[in-house]
């Protein structure tokens, strides 16, 4: 992937998985995410980058409604997955979760067995009938994770054991273990060194070809290196969003300019 | 190079820099001088405290017992009238045997005045066990009464004039010459555990008080552990963040800071006066130190469930988990040791807790081990109450024994807190 150059990447799918439409936060009366549309496509990585509080992690954050566990935070718009309303009152935001998966910016592997934090998932909704076919899913996603060869002699010890970047590999195993069909990712590269960092966004690009991959990042080589679309955002607004290489060599926005040029942010 | 030593000049320069350093230096040096003093203070006042508990205490952990060849007289005890018998005549004539020239009932009195008031009792038992000993001549071991007792472990001065101590002159004779036979022993003091409450020192032991402060704490664990913590966790993870909230939030604090007094009358209004429980029993005690303790319970939950990292929550919400199982499948364990030790060091509190138990009634005089809670009983604290209010003089060291007791319990309590802590302190 690092060898095609960023301008001759191009989304291959079209299909709308996220569609979001006149989208506000409001944190009590901070006005946090202001009126953003944006389409997020099947099999693809989508990139939200911006300067720190732009946004792009409480915008994200709606996508599984994690917003939801913070009293203060409102949320506006229509937000529809394949077509249907995430805020629907008839969506309960424990099945959209295991729909939408999330790995977060530290890794934070439950103080539980490797085994038992892949299984968790799995258990909670059901989705193994028995030990083997539990075994079955954790070894799956340990792999789809890129770990098992790490970790396969050893899934009865605690997943904080491992190493900062084996955990958010963990985590990621874990959010694939519930099958979901979307996988939001914020800055999960920030706490990991460049090693790790490279295996995470090789990772990431194999996950592309099962999900769609939303990542928020702080990087913009991150960016470029890993995701088809991105998506700008500056002071709550989605100021640019289209291809990932229309954005990095041909923006349209003076701010994204600004922005990837390193001017503001 | 130049740079440098410029620098290395400025720093040994003295000025104004140097004066505002040294003024920093002191004020530190006088900060860790206050703490030290402040740790030095507390320290001597704990070694205070310690050191004249041991010293008025140890006394107690030994008993003085005679030991007497009892001819166990078939005229003064007969199988078929047992328990009854004359077993204080049985012992009087021991007595007289060792001492064959004392004459007259005053005297014998005086001389039988050398054994506990308990050493019928302990005889009676003894054969009330075994009638075939009726007729035989048994070794029996009993306590000496209490100013022997004082006398052996030289609380009571022989050089103090006959009319100022409780012994006379006479009774001092026998007793020597009861020593010189070899006849007194001192050995530790068991029945300080293992006897009940008694009007006579050499009898009286905690095992009323033990017992009673173990059903008292055990109801007083029952009741608070799991409200405490059922009230801490809504509070802190589900109940809606208002006014109603906040208000609750005070008074619960308030509580943990209202005087224990304050719910010992309550008990007495509600549990006994309402409710019409018994009086003086440790079920009624254990609710009320529930009453003490579940606040403290509830502070130190809601702490140790604030103190679980966000991390582990949105891990589990992110895959899915619902609120319910987040709490229990992970955040509940997470925060287990910090809320035992809460609970274990409000424990604690309430087995020292004693003006309400006082006012329920658990000050009384009882001579045997409650056998439920629902029995009359007292409390360790309280028994300490008791016996400092007590106008022999072999309760004096038993107090302090007694105190003693309570606070081994209270650092044996403590020292599991902090080992649980340690134990299951999870590093992220």
């Amino acid at each position: 992937m690092y060898d095609t150059p960023i301008s001759e990447r191009k989304v291959d799918q079209q299909e709308v998985k996220f569609s979001a439409k006149g989208v506000q936060v409001y944190y009590a009366d901070t006005h946090a995410i202001k009126d953003v549309d944006v389409e997020i496509q099947d099999k693809t990585v989508t990139a939200f980058i911006g300067p720190s509080g732009c946004g792009k992690s409480t915008f994200l954050r709606c996508l599984n409604r994690m917003n939801d566990t913070i009293d203060i935070c409102r949320v506006e718009g229509d937000i529809h997955l394949d077509g249907q309303d995430i805020y629907d009152k008839r969506v309960d935001p424990v099945q959209l979760r295991a729909k939408v998966g999330m790995v977060f910016q530290k890794p934070n592997p439950f103080p539980k067995s490797i085994y038992d934090n892949i299984a968790y998932g799995p258990r909670i909704h059901g989705l193994a009938n028995g030990k083997a076919e539990l075994d079955e899913i954790v070894e799956k996603s340990l792999r789809r994770g890129a770990i098992w060869d790490e970790v396969k002699d050893r899934l009865h010890e605690p997943g904080t054991g491992l190493s900062g970047g084996q955990q958010q590999r963990l985590c990621i195993a874990r959010a694939v273990a519930t099958e979901p069909e979307v996988l939001l990712m914020d800055e999960p590269c920030s706490a990991l060194d460049p090693i790790a960092t490279a295996q995470v966004e090789e990772l990431i690009d194999e996950l592309r070809e099962s999900y769609s991959v939303v990542i928020v990042t702080h990087s913009m080589q991150q960016a470029a290196r890993v995701s088809q679309k991105t998506a700008f955002f500056h002071l709550g607004n989605l100021v640019e969003y289209g291809e990932t290489s229309q954005i990095f060599t041909n923006p349209q926005d003076e701010r994204t300019e600004s922005y990837i040029t390193g001017r503001i942010g | 190079m130049t740079d440098l030593s410029a620098n290395s000049g400025d720093l040994t320069a003295g000025g104004r820099t140097r004066s505002r350093l040294r003024k920093r230096n002191r004020s530190q040096i006088m900060l860790q001088a206050c703490g030290i003093a402040a740790i030095s203070f507390a320290g001597i006042m704990l070694f205070i405290l310690l050191s004249s508990l041991v010293s008025t205490g140890y006394k107690a952990l030994t008993q003085t017992h005679i030991t007497l060849e009892v001819f166990v007289d078939p005229e003064q005890i007969k199988e078929e009238r047992l328990p009854r018998g004359g077993f204080r005549q049985v012992l009087a004539a021991t007595m007289l045997t060792e001492f064959p020239d004392v004459e007259g009932r005053a005297n014998i009195r005086k001389l039988t005045d050398v054994l506990s008031n308990g050493a019928q009792f302990t005889l009676r038992d003894k054969v009330a066990a075994d009638p075939t000993i009726i007729g035989q001549t048994i070794s029996l071991t009993v306590p000496v009464s209490d100013p022997f007792d004082q006398l052996q472990k030289n609380l009571v001065k022989r050089e103090t004039p006959e009319e100022q101590r409780r012994v006379n002159d006479q009774q001092i004779a026998w007793f020597d010459a009861l020593s010189e036979k070899g006849m007194i022993s001192e050995p530790l003091n068991w029945g300080l555990l293992t006897n009940a409450d008694s009007r006579f020192p050499e009898l009286a032991g905690l095992r009323g008080a033990l017992v009673g402060s173990f059903w008292a704490l055990l109801i007083c664990f029952l009741i608070s552990f799991p409200l405490g913590i059922g009230a801490a966790i809504y509070l802190e993870e589900f109940a809606p963040k208002n006014k109603m909230s906040d208000l609750i939030e005070v008074n619960i604090n308030n509580l943990a800071a209202v005087p224990s007094v304050v719910f010992g009358l309550l008990a007495l209004a509600v549990f006994l006066g309402w409710f019409g429980m018994p009086r003086s029993a440790p079920l009624v005690g254990g609710m009320t130190l529930a009453l003490m303790t579940m606040p403290t319970i509830i502070i130190a939950t809601r702490a140790a469930l604030k103190a679980v990292p966000p991390s582990i929550r949105e891990a589990a919400l992110g895959v899915g988990a619902s609120k319910h199982q987040v709490v229990f499948g992970h955040v509940l364990p997470l925060a287990m040791p910090g809320i035992l030790t809460g609970t274990i060091i409000g424990l604690a509190q309430a087995l020292g807790e004693t003006a309400p138990l006082l006012l329920i009634g658990m000050n009384a005089f009882i001579t045997s081990a409650p056998g439920s809670p629902l029995d009359s009983a007292t409390a360790l604290p309280t028994q300490i109450f008791i016996w400092a209010d007590s106008p022999e003089r072999g309760f004096v060291s038993r107090t302090s024994a007694a105190i003693l007791v309570l606070l081994t319990f209270l650092i044996m309590m403590n020292a599991l807190a902090i080992y649980l802590r340690n134990k299951f302190e999870r590093k992220w």
